[in-house]
């Protein structure tokens, strides 16, 4: 029995879920996933350290028994992430979900746990199939998945609602790669993505790396296809958004990496629209960010803005195959690989914390928490910590990957007047996000976790149960490890990133020199210079004093929590340059001339509102609506009418058939 | 090694010279020069009051800030003589250090859950904000030049071979001054002998900082002087000169730059808080001014 065939055997056995006992059903699941990831885990080695391409053929007639599972390189990555984005979700999925044992019924987290599973298996999918129709089988199992993922909470009525939302966008997404692949095979002869090595070198590339950029940029949230992400993630449960954000929308990442992999012409255009449509992600979406209050649609941006970084290194990657030079081509593509995997690690485990603080405060406006720190001191270091990462900080691994899309950019200034000031561009687009993104992590981690409580919500929190650490934990151990020791990884990455070298050009033996050595020397440098610090200051304090007092309130000693800084508050200084297209409102009535001394409590509210979402879908949306009601009148309920409509129907086919038009 | 130790020796007299310079101007004798060490001396030598609302994270800020900016220094280099350690790139990690203390300390700004704290954390992580693309556009356009991309290779290319070109040393070496106002809070961004709360930026996020934690953030705010002194530096001593020529020249820029700040504080007032940020822009627009001078000379147009 062959590999595949256990893989196809375990996909029958999901359906296992629904007839265990309630609590052995996170178990059986987290031992399927472990199966899965074993397997794939195995290929994947197979593929990265053997150099060796693994070519399988499914068996099971409903699983398309002649088509081809073949691993190379890039699925070989994309597998490994999938593998341990599933793994942490599910073993995070069951403290979670614990509180939910009350309300849901068994079937209904046999049904949670069966799509959970079946999201891994669409994945695995979706990227070691090459072929254009089973392809897109596994795109919709995914899409499917994870929308029955995401109405966990259906009885919530608007649960249920963003849920449809996201599905309709789903499936403009699936339109537009389904319209893409059968264009490829009416031309080549050939479905899938072996057809587009063909079609790329006889036709022209730009259009239809248009079509499956729209469609996989869905996927992927590139602004301004980006309107599902702030309402799906945080509708959905956290483990669920850890994993949709973290892994699932990697798959639209994935498909464009495949799709470029092909090109041959017209690489600098392409790599210009890549970069510049990922420079106003990674900035507009850090920015729209800062003025959320809700902590998980706040992450949903982040992760906007992060597709948007990955998207720049594609697109310096490209740009440097363009102009032929490899040094710049592996840095962008390297950089952009590897910010999906450091991505996929601290999006999930701020999504973890932010369900944690869920769990316990059941709350999710940043404006209601506060000073959770003291009560959850381990949820809390997990945040910092990936806040870190997030912002691209030096010693976590953010800062690496961002590093090599600078190191590219800076590669490349001098060399050609266009190229130049496009990488300046980009080099200020990408400082812009960083210091955006500190700005956003200190609001989020400063109001939520430090300082005093706002609101009795936050009273009665408390540490969450081991089970929902324990992931955290593990996600928080290769963070690190990818920031201090990214000598060790970055030699396989680039190995993948190898794809993409100009034709006729090798690997180098060595492709950074000594600038990894010379990184982590200066990480470690920071580290240990630090620890001096810590003995020096904890020696020095062993003979003093150590008192605790008030906060000095600046001569003011009736302050309170409330003259905290709050979420709004914190953003109002950017707002107020920013005003103009940040689309905050501001919900507010100011006091009346006469209303000297105001007695009653006033209220005052900024919402940010998307205008992009109001321009691209709702209002397009809201026009079709407008024409499909003028056809309401022809809904009589009336059975005359009808019959009446069928016959005019056909009679028109009569006469249409006479004049010889159909 | 050499810059390192320049560093420190300016980070030892700068503030002092400040603050000489400010009494001279206003005609006071003023204190020693080293005076501001001996304050940090004496801060060195206290116990902490921690706020009750405060957390670890307020415990650990002041230690991480210093480590960021003690750790950034290394990689700053007097001219050819090269730093601790250089690599392509470098600056990258240096800026990044940068925001990683900036970070720290506003976290421990908002742990304290004070009001007027909140206001100065606010500031900051906005100034840093604005500064950030100003100091990455600034090195692009001398890596653009040089043809290099670490501090210790732009430096050393940084030749001028006619009058014309010298331009770029000096308006960088004016930027470099301009972002060391924004990043040390000094003039015209930021007066940090200010008694008014509300109008402060860095000093408001330190004010339940004490004892040793507040010397410390006071060391890692000098180091952080002599940091973009040494920049501002690097751009204009011209590399033909003798080695003693060149430190001579260098210590001499430096008190001179620290007699200019001490200057502006005495004749000048503080921007109107609102000001700010339009101030912080118009140094990205003079590096964006570095951009084309370059282009041209490259004779890329």
């Amino acid at each position: 029995m062959k590999l595949v065939n256990i893989f196809e055997a375990i996909t029958v056995l999901t359906v296992l879920v629904f007839f265990v006992p309630l609590r052995w059903k996170q178990t059986l699941c987290l031992a399927l996933s472990l199966a899965i990831s074993a397997i794939t885990g195995y290929w994947a080695f197979q593929n990265l350290v053997n150099h060796s391409t693994v070519v399988e053929k499914l068996s099971l007639p409903f699983w398309f028994h002649s088509s081809l599972l073949e691993i190379d390189p890039l699925s070989s990555f994309f597998l490994l992430v999938i593998s341990f984005g599933t793994l942490t979700s599910i073993l995070y999925s069951s403290g979670y979900l614990k509180p939910y044992e009350r309300s849901k019924t068994r079937q209904e987290f046999a049904l949670h746990y069966f799509w959970l599973i079946w999201l891994q298996i669409a994945m695995t999918l979706v990227v070691i199939l090459h072929e254009g129709l089973p392809f897109l089988v596994a795109w919709e199992i995914m899409s499917i998945s994870s929308f029955m993922l995401v109405i966990f909470e259906a009885e919530k009525k608007e649960i249920l609602h963003t849920g449809i939302y996201y599905l309709i966008q789903m499936h403009v997404a699936l339109f537009f790669v389904l319209a893409a692949f059968t264009l490829v095979e009416a031309k080549t002869g050939i479905s899938g993505f072996d057809g587009l090595a063909i079609y790329f070198k006889e036709y022209a590339s730009i259009p239809m790396f248009l079509l499956f950029f729209a469609g996989f940029g869905i996927k992927a949230g590139f602004i301004p296809l980006h309107s599902w992400l702030p309402h799906a993630h945080p509708a959905a449960p956290s483990h669920v958004s850890g994993l949709m954000s973290g892994t699932m929308i990697k798959m639209g990442i994935y498909g464009i990496l495949r799709v470029v992999s092909y090109l041959q012409f017209d690489l600098l255009e392409i790599g210009t629209i890549i970069l510049l449509v990922s420079l106003i992600s990674s900035v507009f979406g850090v920015f729209f960010a800062i003025f959320q209050h809700d902590l998980k649609k706040m992450l949903a941006f982040h992760s906007i803005e992060n597709i948007g970084i990955i998207g720049i290194g594609i697109g310096t990657g490209l740009i440097g195959k363009a102009i032929n030079n490899p040094t710049i081509c592996l840095l962008g593509f390297t950089g952009a690989i590897l910010h999906v995997v450091n991505h996929s690690l601290f999006k999930s485990l701020l999504f973890y914390c932010a369900g944690s603080v869920y769990s316990q405060c059941h709350s999710r406006d940043i404006n209601e928490l506060g000073g959770l720190i003291k009560k959850m001191p381990s949820t809390a270091v997990f945040f910092l910590f990936a806040s870190v990462a997030i912002c691209g900080l030096p010693p976590l691994n953010g800062f690496i990957s961002e590093f090599l899309i600078y190191k590219g950019f800076f590669s490349g200034l001098g060399s050609d007047i266009y190229v130049s000031l496009l990488f300046l561009g980009g080099i200020t687009g990408l400082t812009l996000t960083g210091g955006l993104a500190v700005f956003c992590f200190t609001k989020a981690f400063g109001v939520v976790f430090l300082g005093a409580a706002r609101t009795s919500k936050v009273d009665h929190a408390q540490e969450v149960s081991p089970s929902m650490l324990l992931p955290k934990f593990l996600i928080g151990i290769l963070i690190a490890t990818i920031g201090l020791l990214s000598f060790l990884f970055l030699p396989t990455i680039a190995g993948i990133a190898a794809i993409y070298l100009p034709s006729g050009m090798e690997l180098p033996q060595n492709p950074f020199g000594s600038v990894l050595t010379n990184l982590s020397i200066s990480l470690g440098l920071f580290v240990v210079v630090l620890t001096v610090v810590f003995i020096l200051r904890a020696w020095q304090q062993k003979r003093q004093i150590i008192a605790q007092g008030p906060t000095w309130g600046c001569g003011y000693s009736a302050g309170d929590f409330r003259h905290q800084y709050t979420s709004t508050t914190f953003a109002d200084n950017l707002n107020r340059m920013t005003s103009a297209f940040s689309g905050v409102e501001t919900h507010y009535v100011p006091i009346p001339k006469e209303d000297v001394f105001p007695k009653a409590k006033r209220h005052y509210e900024t919402h940010q509102y998307d205008q992009l979402e109001k321009l691209l879908i709702l209002k397009p949306s809201k026009f079709l609506l407008n024409i499909m009601e003028k056809f309401v009148v022809l809904r009589s309920g009336k059975i005359q009418h009808y019959i009446l409509y069928g016959l005019g129907f056909i009679l028109l086919a009569a006469f249409l058939t006479i004049v010889n038009v159909i | 090694m050499i810059s390192i130790v320049l560093m420190v020796i300016t980070a030892l007299f700068f503030p002092g010279v400040i603050v000489k310079s400010k009494a001279k101007f206003s005609g006071r004798k003023g204190p020693g020069i080293f005076q501001p060490w001996f304050d940090i001396a004496r801060l060195l030598r206290k116990g902490n009051v921690f706020s009750n609302a405060s957390s670890y994270v307020f415990q650990i800020s002041s230690s991480v800030y210093l480590a960021a900016v003690f750790t950034a220094l290394l990689f700053i280099p007097f001219e050819n003589l090269g730093p601790l350690i250089s690599f392509t790139g470098d600056f990258v990690l240096f800026a990044y250090l940068m925001a990683l203390g900036r970070f720290i300390i506003v976290a421990s700004a908002l742990d304290v859950s004070s009001g007027f704290e909140g206001m100065g954390a606010n500031r900051e992580v906005l100034y840093g904000l604005l500064v950030e693309p100003a100091f990455f556009i600034l090195i692009g356009s001398l890596a653009m030049f040089t043809g290099h991309a670490s501090f210790a290779s732009i430096f050393q290319g940084l030749h001028y071979t006619s009058y014309f070109s010298a331009v770029i040393g000096v308006l960088a070496a004016f930027t470099f001054s301009q972002i060391t106002l924004v990043e040390s809070s000094r003039l015209p961004v930021d007066d940090p002998l200010t008694h008014l709360e509300l109008t402060m930026v860095h000093e408001v996020m330190v004010l339940d900082h004490s004892g040793f934690d507040l010397g410390i953030i006071k060391v890692a705010n000098n180091l952080k002087f002599a940091i973009y002194g040494m920049l501002s530096a690097n751009c204009l001593i011209p590399h033909e000169l003798d080695f003693w020529v060149r430190i001579v020249i260098y210590f001499v820029l430096q008190v001179g730059l620290a007699v200019a700040i001490g200057f502006i504080e005495s004749f000048r007032a503080r921007n109107k808080m609102a000001m700010n940020p339009q101030y912080i822009l118009s140094i990205s627009a003079i590096a964006t001014i570095l951009i084309f001078v370059v282009i041209i000379i490259n004779n890329n147009l």
